[in-house]
């Protein structure tokens, strides 16, 4: 699983059956630190993320499968957790309380 | 999953069995201001895409599981569907992006 | 799927048992222009592609989704010989006028 945050929304109307009923968001994966990292993403939202929220994202498609309980879906990128904090060595690098707006 | 954008096509007559009738066409992935991310690529078409058109398609083996008849088939990117509406920030980038046609 | 020259064969005698009977075609990869770049792959012909054709290759897992190459240590096949290729209005190759 990698960690990402939530950039986007993606509204797609006319898709394959298998997306049905499913949300996309844009995502960027990121380090552990914070800082993006690889290519910008398009996932299936299963925890009901949103814009500038960290998430745990699975990148591959037999677990997705196995999550969707669907063998044949042809989902690659899953958004499967939200991130409520992330401590590196000892240090706090991500704590979704201080992301919140007042 | 990726953004991209159908930018050409590719007719194959000669190619392996149970890919008959699966359109081929060339995306170029984008990213998340609309420009382009590495290089383009060919890929399946699970919808009734064309040339211009916001998609986003899946790469690796689960684009065979994608397309409606055969799924044995060695495929490594399959558009899966059209984009009307992408939203980063406050910039939508599927009206933003509309191509001179 | 990427886009590439056939630009010569491979023969190896010494090899996994898996690849016995396949042809091994070295494609020079092309980019969006049809020029050729820097860049090499060694793929199995799953379509009676030869030296000359403009052929897509696939990669990575869906290379072994052919009898030909299932369960095989294979990592690229090639599965289709370009006919034509438009992009961006215009055509970039047609195979019947080179």
């Amino acid at each position: 699983m990698i960690l990402a945050d939530v950039i986007g929304t993606v509204v797609s109307p006319v898709q394959i059956k298998a997306l049905d009923g499913f949300t996309l968001l844009m995502v960027r994966p990121v380090t552990p630190d914070g800082k993006a990292t690889g290519k910008m993403r398009i996932a299936l939202d299963k925890v009901g993320a949103g814009v500038g929220d960290r998430v745990l994202m699975i990148d591959e498609g037999n677990s997705g499968r196995q999550i969707l309980k669907d063998a044949s879906a042809p989902i690659k990128s899953l958004i499967v957790g939200f991130v409520d904090a992330v401590e590196v060595h000892g240090k706090l690098t991500y704590d979704h309380r201080q992301t919140q707006q007042p | 999953m990726y953004l991209g954008r159908v930018i050409g096509r590719v007719v194959a007559t000669q190619q392996y069995e149970g890919l008959e009738g699966v359109p081929l066409q060339i995306v170029q992935p984008l990213d998340e201001t609309g420009a382009p991310m590495g290089g383009s690529l060919v890929a399946c078409s699970a919808i009734s895409s064309g040339p211009g058109d916001l998609i986003h398609y899946v790469d690796g083996r689960e684009a065979a599981l994608a397309l409606p008849n055969e799924t044995f088939v060695p495929v490594d990117a399959t558009i899966l569907g059209f984009v009307e509406q992408a939203v980063v920030g406050n910039r939508d980038l599927a009206s933003d992006l509309e191509p001179s046609r | 799927m990427q886009i590439a020259k056939i630009i010569g064969s491979l023969v190896a005698t010494q090899k996994d048992e898996g690849l016995r009977d396949h042809k091994l075609l070295v494609c020079q990869v092309h980019n969006h222009e049809n020029k050729p770049k820097d860049q090499y792959v060694i793929a199995v012909d799953a379509v009676g592609a030869g030296p000359g054709d403009l052929v897509l290759y696939a990669t990575g897992s869906s290379a072994r989704q052919t009898t030909l190459t299932k369960d095989r240590p294979c990592d690229a096949v090639v599965m289709a010989i370009v006919d034509s290729w438009d992009q961006d209005g215009s055509n970039v190759y047609e195979k019947w006028s080179e």
